[in-house]
């Protein structure tokens, strides 16, 4: 269980670099690379909670499509001028203040529920085939949401080219 | 001896053991392979062109691809003044790592295979759309103006494709109804067919976009030499363009591998369940021995002694594999490997054969062939095959 416990922290660990160096890169391709890194420790945790095809995917779609996608419009974009200019503005003081206050905030509180924590047990042979888990709950049990979930898919995609595109 | 024995086996029984050793076995020989694989398509491009090839090193140039490993790796090593140093450093690891990590799902055979996980298929299409970050970052990393070119092509061209090909696939997924690779070569005997016969249209854009995918002529826009120089690898050299060549030849095997398995019936021999065609099963054997046979032959006609005794040499090894072969349980425990073998090896081989036969496209027609044909054929597969499926 201390192994268990210890993938979780080097996963969270991983994630949360990648998340900060993603943001504080000047180099946008540096910062997608931090990304891909961060996305690859989510993937890691969903392996972690035994949910394969959920980490698949996640490697699959945001790796292997999306972060691809950035790289190939970042380097179509002339990016030298962005790398030259100030990365933080002046308000940097505020919003580290508000930040500290935030982090306090939330430091309280989950220190108040301390004891209502613990890793959750993963549920072993319940999710033996969770791919065949997955199409159910998606094209069975909720197949109204889905469905409309990925008609505003598409209906975001059309839009964006409309706007995109002067003549059709 | 026979407790020495008895102790390897219960060692050998150990969860990582078997798994840590074929990992191993496949890590050292893969990269031998997959130069036999680039002298196998100087070879047959030789043939097409009506000329010889690599003869000089070796009898027929059967030791090129060690002199080109050794050329390879001595030459010299040099980084772009102007290049971005550690992406540079670090793009054609991740080319090599994620294509060599493939191997992890591939079912070689019944017993020999590192694992088998229920996502197996999609693991390896995961893994290899990550490969693609190792183009890009290599091609933009190295500050010029014809590897981001390279880059740029290669991006646009595996992101059209990857989605023909993930549809390709779902066509074979849809008989097999499952992602693990063992189970697809099960359900393949269970169902007493290959899938190609169930969904030769899917096979059919599988191959087309599994070309594209790996950049292979008459897709090969990414690395056109009479337009942009290599493409993404051009100012890469030694050792770091040997491991894109690697994970090149490396891609080629898994996508051959992941055809075989899906829709060629993986390790199964040609009609499994027919009784009176069990003589298939002594044709390991045979193969080994043929191949001796022309060995031999191949030594009375060799002119110099030293090439002489190489090609008897190599005769003598292959005979001394076919005896081994007659042996029942060794016999059946290579069945399955020899069979996968030869099916990627045939595929392999029609891959360098259209490679040497077809013109190159132009991008727009790439493109149009990509979004106008093979994803809209595709995605029309997949609904006929299910609306089949439900009626039947």
């Amino acid at each position: 269980m201390v192994l268990h416990d210890l993938f979780f922290y080097i996963l969270a660990a991983i994630i949360l670099g990648g998340g900060i160096l993603t943001i504080t890169r000047r180099n946008a391709v540096h910062s997608a690379i931090f990304l891909v890194m961060t996305l690859i420790g989510v993937a890691g945790l969903f392996l972690h909670l035994q949910a394969e095809f959920l980490a698949a995917v996640q490697v699959f779609l945001y790796i292997g499509g999306i972060t691809v996608l950035f790289l190939f419009v970042i380097m179509l974009v002339n990016l030298d001028e962005a790398a030259k200019q100030r990365q933080f503005n002046r308000q940097w003081g505020l919003a580290l203040g508000c930040v500290l206050l935030l982090v306090a905030e939330l430091g309280y509180f989950l220190y108040q529920g301390k004891d209502s924590f613990s890793f959750a047990e993963s549920s072993g042979a319940l999710l033996q085939n969770n791919t065949q888990e997955i199409a159910m709950s998606l094209y069975r049990d909720y197949l109204l949401p889905f469905e409309i979930a990925s008609l505003l898919l598409l209906v975001a995609i059309v839009g964006a080219v409309v706007m995109a595109k002067k003549q059709i | 001896m026979a407790e020495f024995l008895a102790a390897i086996e219960s060692y050998l029984q150990l969860p990582y053991v078997k798994p840590t050793l074929y990992i191993v076995i496949i890590i050292a020989v893969f990269p031998l392979i997959a130069g036999y694989i680039v002298l196998l398509e100087r070879k047959v491009m030789a043939d097409i062109q009506a000329r010889l090839g690599p003869m000089r090193v070796g009898p027929h140039g059967l030791l090129q691809p060690l002199a080109d490993a050794v050329k390879l790796l001595l030459k010299e090593d040099i980084i772009p003044a102007k290049a971005d140093w550690l992406l540079f450093w670090v793009a054609p690891i991740i080319s090599v790592v994620t294509a060599l990590v493939a191997f992890s799902v591939v079912p070689f055979s019944d017993w020999f295979f590192i694992t088998d996980t229920n996502i197996g298929l999609l693991f390896i299409l995961s893994i290899s759309s990550v490969g693609i970050l190792g183009i890009i970052l290599g091609g933009w990393s190295s500050n010029s103006s014809y590897p981001l070119l390279g880059a740029l092509r290669s991006t646009a061209q595996m992101v059209s494709y990857e989605v023909a090909l993930g549809f390709a696939i779902i066509g074979g997924l849809m008989v097999a109804g499952t992602l693990s690779m063992q189970e697809i070569v099960r359900a393949q005997q269970e169902q007493q067919v290959w899938f190609i016969f169930y969904q030769p249209l899917a096979f059919f854009i599988y191959a087309v976009a599994a070309m594209a995918e790996t950049n292979r002529s008459p897709f090969d826009l990414p690395e056109a030499e009479s337009e942009i120089v290599a493409g993404y690898h051009t100012e890469y050299s030694g050792f770091r363009f040997s491991l894109y060549f690697l994970a090149e030849y490396t891609n080629i095997v898994i996508v051959s591998s992941i055809a075989v398995t899906l829709f060629l019936g993986g390790w199964l021999r040609p009609f499994p369940n027919v009784e009176w065609l069990d003589f298939l099963n002594y044709c390991p054997a045979v193969a080994m021995l043929a191949i001796a046979g022309m060995s031999f032959l191949g030594a009375v006609r060799e002119k110099r002694w030293m090439e002489q005794v190489g090609m008897g040499g190599l005769g003598a090894v292959f005979a001394l594999l076919g005896l081994l072969f007659l042996l029942p349980p060794v016999l059946v425990a290579v069945q399955g490997l020899f069979w996968f073998l030869l099916k990627v090896f045939l595929i392999v081989y029609g891959f360098i054969w259209i490679r040497f036969t077809f013109p190159r496209y132009r991008y727009d027609q790439l493109m149009k062939l990509g979004w106008y044909w093979l994803i809209p054929l595709a995605i029309a597969n997949v609904i006929v095959t299910g609306i089949v499926m439900v009626l039947l």
